[in-house]
């Protein structure tokens, strides 16, 4: 640990490998083309607003509704996937059974599939005279226009992320330690909840911020299942069409850069929890 | 690698991309132009797009290839901002081509008045598509806000047509208050608590309507409804024509920008004509769209319109002064959705 401390401030980490300047070179310029031009091009727009127009369309009541929609379903559904993304992890990981490798596969399907087709797939499922909407309609129940047909959404594109983050790290894990936890005497839970997750925590909440950050963005899916309806269930993304169909472009990126700040604050916020538990419980490094 | 070997390739690589999405027709076409159209006219724009190059080669001797994007109204003016080269737009909505006027200089600004009947070679209207038998009832606009009556229509914000419809509804109510505005916006309101999903676009709303089983009507282009009972056939469906509705005018307009630089104003423009020609006409009444010259279409199509009062555009001052009033940012259906209301 004392070490890396000290290492971490050289520019250059001596490897084995030779070609440090031409990567780095390579990686900046790659980054800068994908990632930074587009985002420089979108804050350019927004810029041109000044900034008490900026402010005054983002503190808009519609705006920080929708905005709030967005990041909260996507929270939720982000909440839900991790519970049940590790639990889905664990058992293809740690068990045996028939069809194993079809389950492993299915979970790559939300990555693969055009998200306007899961939209209209899930509508088509959970609408009031769909499979599982005819069953939950009498119950008083629905899914389908209302937010909560969104969290189905952002659920289903959102799950490959933290099986995948999370099922390499899990098979690291030798089951010799569970066993040397159970012979110094720790019960099942103890074993769980002191051994085993606190190696896991780095990992899950990576798959955590990817499917959150996935659902904040989520558009052709939620529009289908969402009913739209403005305060209720208008998403930020269908927000920044709307602008775009009144032809009105700044509004539009200003939406735009304001969900790009919030995104990248949370995932700042997220990736620096990632390394104190990394330094924490260190598991890896 | 030098800029002319690399300007080849590049050239290559748009030839071998235009050869698969032309296929057969572009290899030997001395022409190609391109319609950028809006979602509902994919039928009626295929028929008319064989006929008229027949009708040209048949004239000139020369080929000539068109090919036509769909898309929704809006979506498709923003494509020709960003530089997509249109030869012609067919668009939902005259504030769609005002925008790309406006933005793009490419048509100038008094493009309404080229071409007859403000630029608009056939009409349509909103009419209701009801489930079969119209077990609620319903005959007008009035019923709509009836408690037990859910109404399906896309939203005004991002669909050209919901505008239609919403005028249309506005239309009905000033009409029936002896035109009261303050009553009309107050029944509109009344009106859009009774929709309980807002789709993006046309289409998706009549999914919602037809396939969903959600709502007891939908608010649809005539020339839609129509499209949905030969589709789904007319044994779930049944058309109701309200007392009063608006003549939509999906307009046509000559990107002068880009035929001038591709050479294409010729033929381009004899498309457009084509479009008021009493072969296109005929095309036009087949795809149940209402035609600028009734006597051209077959008397059978042109019995299938029922008469229905017509509002106008012009009613509302025109669309440079409607969109801003009901659909900007701010506007009255903004105000509808307005929480606490």
């Amino acid at each position: 640990m004392a070490s890396r401390t000290r290492m971490r401030w050289r520019f250059r980490q001596p490897s084995v490998i030779p070609g440090f300047g031409l990567a780095l070179g390579v990686t900046l310029t790659w980054l800068t083309l994908i990632v930074l031009i587009p985002i420089a091009g979108l804050l350019w727009r927004s810029s041109g607003l000044g900034w008490s127009k900026f402010i005054a369309l983002t503190l808009d009541e519609r705006t920080v509704n929708a905005l709030t929609i967005s990041f909260g379903t996507a929270f939720i559904a982000a909440i839900v996937n991790l519970v049940f993304g590790v639990v889905l992890a664990w058992v293809l990981v740690r068990y045996r059974f028939p069809g194993k490798r079809v389950i492993d596969a299915m979970v790559d399907l939300p990555f693969a599939l055009p998200t306007a087709v899961a939209g209209i797939a899930l509508t088509t499922l959970y609408a009031p005279n769909g499979w599982i909407g005819a069953v939950l309609e009498p119950l008083g129940i629905k899914i389908a226009f209302t937010p909560a047909g969104i969290i189905v959404a952002l659920v289903f594109v959102g799950l490959p992320f933290v099986v995948r983050t999370v099922q390499p790290i899990m098979e690291e894990i030798d089951k010799e330690v569970e066993e040397a936890a159970a012979t110094l005497g720790a019960n099942r839970f103890q074993t769980i909840s002191r051994v085993l997750l606190p190696g896991l925590l780095p990992a899950g909440l990576t798959g955590f911020a990817l499917a959150f950050a996935r659902g904040v963005g989520e558009y052709g899916s939620v529009i289908f299942i969402a009913g739209n309806l403005p305060y209720v269930s208008e998403i930020a993304p269908l927000l920044i069409v709307i602008r775009l169909e009144e032809f009105n472009y700044p509004a539009a990126t200003a939406i735009a850069a304001v969900m790009l700040l919030l995104s990248f604050i949370m995932l700042l916020v997220i990736n620096m929890i990632q390394a104190w538990s990394r330094r924490r419980y260190g598991h890896g490094s | 690698m030098s800029s002319n070997k690399l300007a080849g390739m590049l050239k290559l690589a748009l030839v071998v991309g235009s050869l698969q999405l032309g296929s057969i027709g572009l290899a030997q076409a001395d022409t190609t132009i391109l319609n950028v159209s809006y979602d509902p006219t994919r039928e009626l724009y295929k028929d008319i797009n064989a006929a008229f190059a027949e009708k040209w080669a048949a004239d000139t001797g020369e080929t000539v290839m068109i090919q036509t994007s769909h898309g929704g109204s809006g979506k498709q003016a923003r494509s020709v901002i960003d530089g997509l080269a249109a030869d012609v737009v067919t668009l939902a909505l005259e504030a769609d081509i005002d925008a790309i006027a406006a933005a793009t200089g490419k048509i100038p600004a008094d493009w309404k008045s080229r071409l007859a009947n403000n630029s608009a070679p056939y009409t349509s209207t909103i009419v209701f598509l009801v489930r079969k038998g119209n077990p609620k009832g319903i005959k007008d606009w009035g019923d709509l806000i009836r408690d037990d009556i859910q109404v399906i229509t896309p939203n005004p914000k991002t669909s050209g047509g919901a505008r239609w419809n919403f005028l249309a509804a506005w239309a009905w109510a000033r009409a029936a208050n002896n035109g009261d505005e303050a009553k009309a916006q107050a029944y509109v309101s009344e009106l859009f608590k009774h929709v309980p999903v807002l789709d993006t676009g046309a289409r998706g709303a009549t999914t919602t309507f037809v396939q969903r089983g959600l709502g007891d009507v939908l608010l649809a282009w005539e020339n839609e409804a129509y499209l949905s009972l030969d589709e789904l056939g007319p044994d779930n469906f049944d058309i109701v024509t309200p007392s009063i509705s608006i003549k939509a005018e999906p307009p046509v307009a000559l990107v002068d920008g880009n035929v001038d630089s591709k050479g294409t104003r010729k033929v381009a423009e004899a498309y457009l004509d084509y479009l008021y020609s009493d072969a296109g006409q005929k095309i036009v009444a087949k795809h149940y769209y209402r035609p600028f010259k009734p006597e051209a279409a077959d008397p059978e199509d042109a019995a299938r319109f029922p008469e229905v009062k017509l509002v106008t555009i012009a009613d509302f001052g025109g669309w440079k002064e409607a969109q801003p009033k009901f659909f900007a940012d701010g506007g009255i259906f903004d105000q509808i959705y307005k929480p606490g209301r």
